[in-house]
């Protein structure tokens, strides 16, 4: 090792050890993005493990079956499902450089939102008026932290998505939009991938119980 | 009337004049220090007109430097808190034999463990090595920055919100009373009402994503940034232990979120995770912490691994032995780490097969970490030693350290857990590897890195002195411990009846004190250095004979670290272009181009740590209005889009001048010397 360094200092012009000319480095905010994403995943993780282990916990309370509404859900499920399309409509007018297509998509996928905020607060509300609220049984806790850290995530996706809709309309589609549009088309999409799960483990499995 | 009550109660909440601790002589005279201490610091920083200076400088600053900085100096402040909480239970403990009740109350005691505990593992130990990575990883890459100058500036005040909380809770209501995880039952609305538990919650909640955000924020910044030709293969080793602390940051502490948020759930909306009755079950709290408080002890450790490569390395004037096995060990215990959970709960009840499973796979950690041990004693063989104050602190770890992990891989055996389990002898083995791993590898590394922060070497003498006293005293205070343990003394205990045990606590009560003694030696040592800064400067940049990119900058680094971002071509970047007749350039410089200060980090973690009163204290109407209000700030801030700017290039070139005078003046003495003695 001694002797190498030896050697190449013999020879001292061999390397080029600055950068002479401007660097620009790679922006990272969608890696950071999809880290802080992966974090939140984990939140999740954490919330489904409990609700496994709490699932059966009925502590004398109703049970899944008896509770869950899977028309209602269904239409919920559809709704979020259809919004996550339309906020892909969204980013490809954004793609071809089209302010108004973005923001009528986004509008558009705004509204799915609501609803389907709308319908999952109808379902909390009548679960608490037939006495099956969290404080009923650890099962129920686990429910309603479950589905309500969910929509929690989409209350705040929405929030987001009308303060974009007034910068984009103040500053149309320049690098720092896009890349708002790209972390909150990542942010919704996650939010589709995570109902499934809740879809499928709370609410079909529940009924089955 | 009824009306003008609720009125207050939705303003105040449960918070009365009964909240303020008048009846305890230790809490007044305490808070009539930190009154006069802290009165007098805001009045010396008036008269002196610095307030201006701070606030542009420092508390809106971006720079991954000052806001490095400004986390090791919150963890020393807190290191002061949490060492006196030691100190009062090492006295405490000393003397509450047999009739003698000691002088707090059980009910002050166990709010000083608990205390103690969150705030050594929290604001101590966090701040020191996340505040290390902050300053030096970006240097070690070759960037100018992180990948996101703001959030890391709110990163730390998010982290000095929480620890303001903890400290908050000495004056105003009460801290926990449950022990540094606070394990519910005990932890839940029935057995705790009070507000300790809601402090402890809201602290960590704030700190936390101070902390989540910190590590995406480093993780980013490594992946993305590293100078041209810095492959993962070439990365320092520190850069390398901190990629993988990181990674476990953001793995590890969205499940400590989760698990607050739960608990916070329990206890203010009766839900029923971890409720004895309506089928909560309080085993999944303990798992889930567990799930992030194991891979926490990696998250402090392994940056203290990476400053021991590379001080070794430097002091050893060698390249460091097996780089590769090096990085291999520190991703096979960042992938162990979250596969050993269980064994902080063997007794639980798991049988026999899941305890065995936890037991061996913690034991299989103590294998890379071997490999590591063996990596550094290699480096050292036949090395030129210099028997410098951060080669004391590292070999001092390297003893420390087998003994604390030896200790660790009998606890893994879990039939001697179910002995050991809840003893001092756990007390003892985990101060052990904390105090032996983080805490020395925290004063190697500020020794070792304090010229290239100060431009001033610390002084040896007091150095050496608090390294003795630490490393003396840190024997004293555990090795008793060891055997308590053994004879069956559990933790936790705030008086016992069996007089043969004093002598124990005798003993480390001595130890606490040379710690104590150790360090004040350091505050001295800073004192001493500072005063004699013109004899002890640094000109060169480069006083240790360094190997990696940060010593080739000034001491202290420009505000934009690299005129020239460096080419990378080796391992030892810094060394290779020593080695090769590196020539700094004279011209040719470029404006460059960086991110703007802001008021947004403080503004957002202030209005949190308002927030977070607002909860412990159940006033809703302030919670309500901070809660908007740190949305509305949230909000005002996204609509900002213009934060960066140009540093002149006549800036940038007055900056480099300078330091090359200072290099010119140098270059004819032994600095040309030692280069030529370095090349042969």
């Amino acid at each position: 090792m001694g002797s190498s360094i030896a050697a190449s200092a013999a020879q001292p012009a061999k390397f080029e050890f600055l950068v002479r000319e401007e660097e620009h480095v790679a922006n990272g905010t969608l890696l950071g993005f999809w880290l802080y994403l992966m974090s939140d995943c984990l939140i999740f993780a954490a919330l489904f493990a409990t609700y496994g282990v709490l699932s059966q916990s009925y502590a004398g309370g109703p049970t899944g079956a008896d509770l869950f509404d899977l028309p209602l859900v269904a239409l919920n499920t559809s709704f979020l499902l259809v919004s996550s399309i339309t906020y892909g409509f969204a980013m490809l007018q954004m793609q071809q450089g089209k302010l108004s297509g973005t923001m009528l998509w986004l509008g558009i996928t705004g509204i799915l939102g609501v609803g389907f905020l709308g319908l999952e607060i109808y379902e909390f509300y009548h679960l608490i008026q037939l006495d099956a609220g969290p404080q009923t049984s650890g099962f129920l806790s686990a429910f309603f932290a479950l589905v309500g850290t969910h929509g929690l995530h989409v209350v705040f996706g929405i929030l987001w998505l009308v303060i974009l809709l007034v910068q984009l309309r103040m500053y149309g589609l320049t690098g720092a939009n896009r890349r708002r549009l790209f972390c909150l088309s990542m942010f919704w999409h996650f939010l589709d991938v995570v109902w499934i799960g809740v879809f499928t483990i709370v609410y079909l499995m529940g009924s089955m119980s | 009337m009824t009306e003008q009550f609720d009125l207050a109660k939705l303003v105040f909440g449960r918070l009365t004049w009964d909240a303020i601790p008048l009846h305890d002589p230790i809490l007044i005279a305490t808070f009539a220090m930190v009154v006069i201490g802290g009165g007098s610091l805001v009045a010396a920083l008036t008269h002196y007109k610095v307030w201006g200076y701070l606030w542009q400088e420092w508390i809106t600053s971006i720079d991954h430097k000052r806001i490095g900085v400004m986390y090791m100096i919150l963890g020393f402040v807190m290191l002061m808190r949490g060492f006196s909480d030691a100190i009062l239970m090492r006295v405490h403990q000393a003397f509450a034999f047999g009739d003698s009740a000691g002088f707090l109350p059980p009910d002050h005691y166990d709010q000083i463990f608990t205390a103690h505990g969150v705030i050594m593992i929290f604001f101590v130990a966090m701040p020191f090595v996340v505040g290390l990575m902050n300053y030096i990883v970006p240097l070690q890459i070759g960037a100018r920055d992180v990948a996101f100058p703001f959030l890391n500036n709110l990163s730390f005040w998010m982290t000095a919100a929480g620890a303001g909380l903890v400290m908050v809770s000495l004056f105003i209501g009460q801290f926990a009373k449950t022990g540094w995880l606070a394990y519910p039952p005990l932890s839940g609305i029935l057995q705790s009402p009070g507000v300790g538990v809601d402090y402890y919650i809201w602290a960590l909640q704030i700190a936390g994503v101070g902390t989540l955000l910190s590590g995406i924020n480093l993780v980013v910044t490594i992946v993305k940034m590293r100078a041209p030709g810095m492959n993962m293969m070439k990365m320092p080793v520190f850069v390398w232990t901190s990629l993988c602390a990181n990674v476990l940051i953001v793995a590890a502490f969205p499940v400590l979120t989760a698990v607050m948020g739960m608990l916070t759930l329990d206890r203010y909306l009766d839900f029923n995770f971890f409720t004895n009755d309506l089928g909560g079950n309080a085993m999944m709290y303990v798992n889930l912490i567990w799930i992030w408080g194991h891979p926490e002890v990696y998250i402090l450790i392994l940056p203290l691994f990476g400053v021991f490569s590379e001080i070794v390395a430097t002091y050893s004037r060698k390249r460091l032995f097996g780089y590769s096995s090096m990085i291999y060990a520190t991703v096979v215990i960042t992938v162990l780490a979250y596969m050993v959970w269980l064994h902080h709960f063997f007794t639980m009840g798991s049988g026999a097969t899941v305890n065995s499973f936890f037991g061996i796979a913690t034991m299989i950690i103590s294998i890379p970490t071997g490999a590591k041990l063996f990596n550094w004693l290699f480096t050292m063989y036949r090395g030129r030693i210099q028997f410098d104050v951060p080669m004391l602190w590292t070999i001092g770890f390297m003893i420390t350290f087998i003994i604390g992990g030896m200790t660790g891989v009998l606890l893994a055996v879990p039939p001697v857990d179910f002995v050991l389990h809840n003893s001092l002898f756990l007390i003892a083995h985990f101060h052990n590897v904390i105090i032996g791993g983080v805490v020395f590898g925290t004063f190697a590394a500020v020794t070792y890195w304090y010229p290239k922060v100060t431009g001033y070497r610390l002084d040896p003498f007091w150095g050496k002195a608090s390294f003795w006293c630490w490393f003396i005293g840190f024997y004293l205070a555990f090795m008793p411990l060891y055997l308590l343990g053994f004879m069956g003394v559990t933790r936790r205990m705030s008086r016992f009846d069996d007089p043969s045990l004093q002598i124990w606590f005798q003993v480390a009560l001595c130890g606490a004190l040379l710690v104590a003694l150790g360090i004040l030696c350091f505050i001295i040592q800073l004192y001493v250095s500072y005063k004699n800064r013109v004899a002890l400067s640094d000109k060169t940049g480069d006083p240790w004979n360094g190997r990696t990119l940060e010593w080739s900058t000034s001491s202290p680094p420009p505000q934009y670290n690299f005129a020239f971002t460096p080419r990378v071509h080796d391992i030892d970047a810094w060394w290779q272009m020593k080695a090769n007749g590196f020539v700094r350039p004279t011209d040719g410089f470029m404006p460059i181009h960086m991110p703007k200060n802001t008021a947004a980090g403080i503004v957002l973690a202030g209005i949190s740590g308002a927030f977070g009163f607002a909860m412990i204290w159940h006033m809703w109407l302030v919670a309500g209005l901070a809660f908007v209000a740190l949305l509305a700030a949230i909000i005002i801030h996204t609509f900002n889009y213009n934060r960066e700017y140009y540093i002149p290039v006549e800036e940038v070139e007055k900056a480099e001048t300078k330091f090359l005078a200072k290099q010119v003046e140098l270059a004819d003495t032994k600095f040309a010397a030692k280069q030529t003695e370095v090349i042969i």
